[in-house]
């Protein structure tokens, strides 16, 4: 793209670019005069025996040299180089992307059309649907989510049927396009002793082992501390606000007692990105569905 | 007329005629450049780096970010559906040194910003393998416990003053001497880390969501 600040530098490009091509000419035509004199040599020696004769160029050189300067100036009248001239073409790099992307999206959108307008269930069970899925998700997932879709500590297993923000096919579509903002406050002025209780009462919802003396401080500072505000009298959390199920064996930062004390008294943010915007309705789709397949047959 | 001949056997009428053909190359590809509004003008949205993603642009180059990773997003079709839109020149205009790279080991970082939690970085610039098991990308664990102020903060008062001198030349938008002032207060008690992620996040946000 040319935008020169003033006329001038239009002109400077245009005289350079002409002007160095021109002197290309003159220069073949200046010093391509030499003829052959045999025996002439350019007088020094090397080595002894080492000469080197004067001989013009060959001509085969000199015909592409020719063809270059020819080139070039085809190349300047189609494309643009000449400053504000757009060439005869009328190519740019921006308008090349345009059209490629406009090819391929033309391409591919009757098959996100259809799938559109299958239910997320039915896309779930299409082949080539679920090839296009596992392409996305290896393009736009796998960083937090993993390859194998069984997350990492703070991000969400896939495969499994744990779902924090809800495993309905609109809510996964609505977690996916709209993104997910996950925040358990940090409750330090509870204090450490407090917390130990907390997590070792969280700790025996889902059955692990722990302290019951303390465990049974727990569950009244799960009262009194508001706890069940998020997940719930009994714990087992709350879709809504992304509030994680506490009876369940599925553990988003880990069930040690010291992890779970990091988590209260510290609390936990993450994110899920949006990608409705980028991505578009269709791939969105299709994600969705691929998502939902990964836990087809997980307990 | 010099004669070839006479070219070839002075060796300083050879390097000075040399540096000549060098020259012009860059006035004819460099020196237009300087002169044109796509490539000296900010597209909309794009800020000076406030002091805390100065910082973290200098945690950035010292790590060597961008042996590995660039920040160019070119217009062809595979790049804008996996990065987001392509690159423009305007998006640069506060970059000094530019950190479009010229190799991507790891992937285009240039619209990075937002793509990933802080949380996601955080973890990542401490173990990639914890997050991505495939990873080959170092860790990078001491940003968490470095202060910023005590090295890319230190004089990071001088550094603004010298982006705002380049700013000045093309009169674009720039710091004032509140923010100057105000620069170590921003970034405080922050790590490296903290720095970096803010660095990180912003990246590409001008153009992001857009193809």
């Amino acid at each position: 793209m040319s935008d020169f600040v003033s006329d001038f530098w239009n002109l400077y490009v245009i005289v350079i670019v002409v002007g160095s091509i021109l002197a290309c000419v003159v220069l073949l035509i200046v010093q391509g005069k030499a003829t052959f004199t045999p025996g002439k040599t350019m007088g020094h020696v090397w080595d002894g025996d080492l000469e080197e004769y004067n001989n013009p160029m060959p001509k085969w050189w000199t015909w592409m040299f020719v063809i270059t300067v020819v080139f070039a100036f085809v190349y300047l009248a189609l494309y643009p180089g000449l400053g504000n001239f757009k060439g005869m073409l009328g190519w740019t790099s921006v308008g090349q992307h345009k059209a490629e992307v406009e090819k391929a999206d033309a391409a591919a959108k009757p098959l996100f059309d259809k799938y559109l307008a299958m239910d997320l269930k039915a896309v779930a069970g299409d082949k080539q649907a679920m090839e296009m899925g596992k392409r996305l998700y290896l393009t736009y997932c796998m960083q937090c989510h993993g390859a194998d879709a069984r997350g990492a500590k703070g991000f969400p297993n896939l495969a499994d049927n744990d779902w924090q923000w809800g495993g309905e096919p609109e809510q996964v579509v609505a977690t996916i396009a709209a993104g997910r903002m996950g925040v358990m406050p940090p409750h330090p002025q509870l204090g450490a002793e407090t917390i130990k209780d907390l997590a070792n009462f969280v700790r025996s919802l889902s059955g692990l082992p722990g302290d019951s003396v303390r465990a049974a401080k727990g569950k009244e500072a799960f009262v009194a501390a508001g706890c069940l505000g998020c997940h719930g009298p009994e714990g087992k959390g709350n879709i809504a606000m992304g509030a994680p199920n506490l009876t369940d064996k599925v553990w988003l930062y880990g069930s040690s007692e010291a992890t779970i004390i990091e988590t209260i008294t510290n609390g936990r943010q993450n994110k899920m990105p949006a990608w409705k915007e980028f991505l578009g309705d269709g791939k969105v789709h299709v994600l969705s569905a691929y998502v939902l397949s990964l836990s087809q047959g997980a307990k | 007329m010099i004669k070839h001949e006479q070219i070839e056997k002075s060796v300083t009428l050879l390097i000075v005629l040399t540096l000549l053909v060098v020259v012009w190359g860059g006035l004819l590809e460099i020196v237009p450049l300087f002169f044109q509004k796509s490539t000296t003008t900010p597209v909309e949205g794009v800020k000076p780096y406030d002091a805390v993603r100065l910082a973290g642009r200098d945690v950035y180059i010292r790590e060597g970010c961008y042996n590995c990773h660039s920040q160019m997003i070119r217009p062809f079709r595979a790049e804008t559906e996996r990065y987001g839109h392509y690159s423009v020149a305007g998006e640069f205009v506060y970059d000094h040194p530019f950190q479009w790279g010229s190799k991507r080991t790891g992937p285009d970082l240039h619209r990075v910003g937002g793509r990933y939690s802080d949380e996601w970085q955080r973890a990542h610039l401490i173990n990639p393998r914890d997050l991505v098991p495939e990873s080959n990308m170092p860790a990078f664990p001491w940003l968490a416990t470095t202060k910023a102020k005590d090295t890319v903060g230190a004089d990071i008062e001088k550094k603004m003053e010298v982006m705002r001198t380049y700013a000045n030349m093309r009169g674009i938008p720039t710091y004032s001497d509140e923010e100057i002032k105000g620069s170590r207060a921003a970034i405080g008690d922050k790590t490296e880390m903290d720095v970096l992620i803010a660095y990180l996040q912003g990246l590409g946000t001008a153009l992001k969501n857009t193809k």
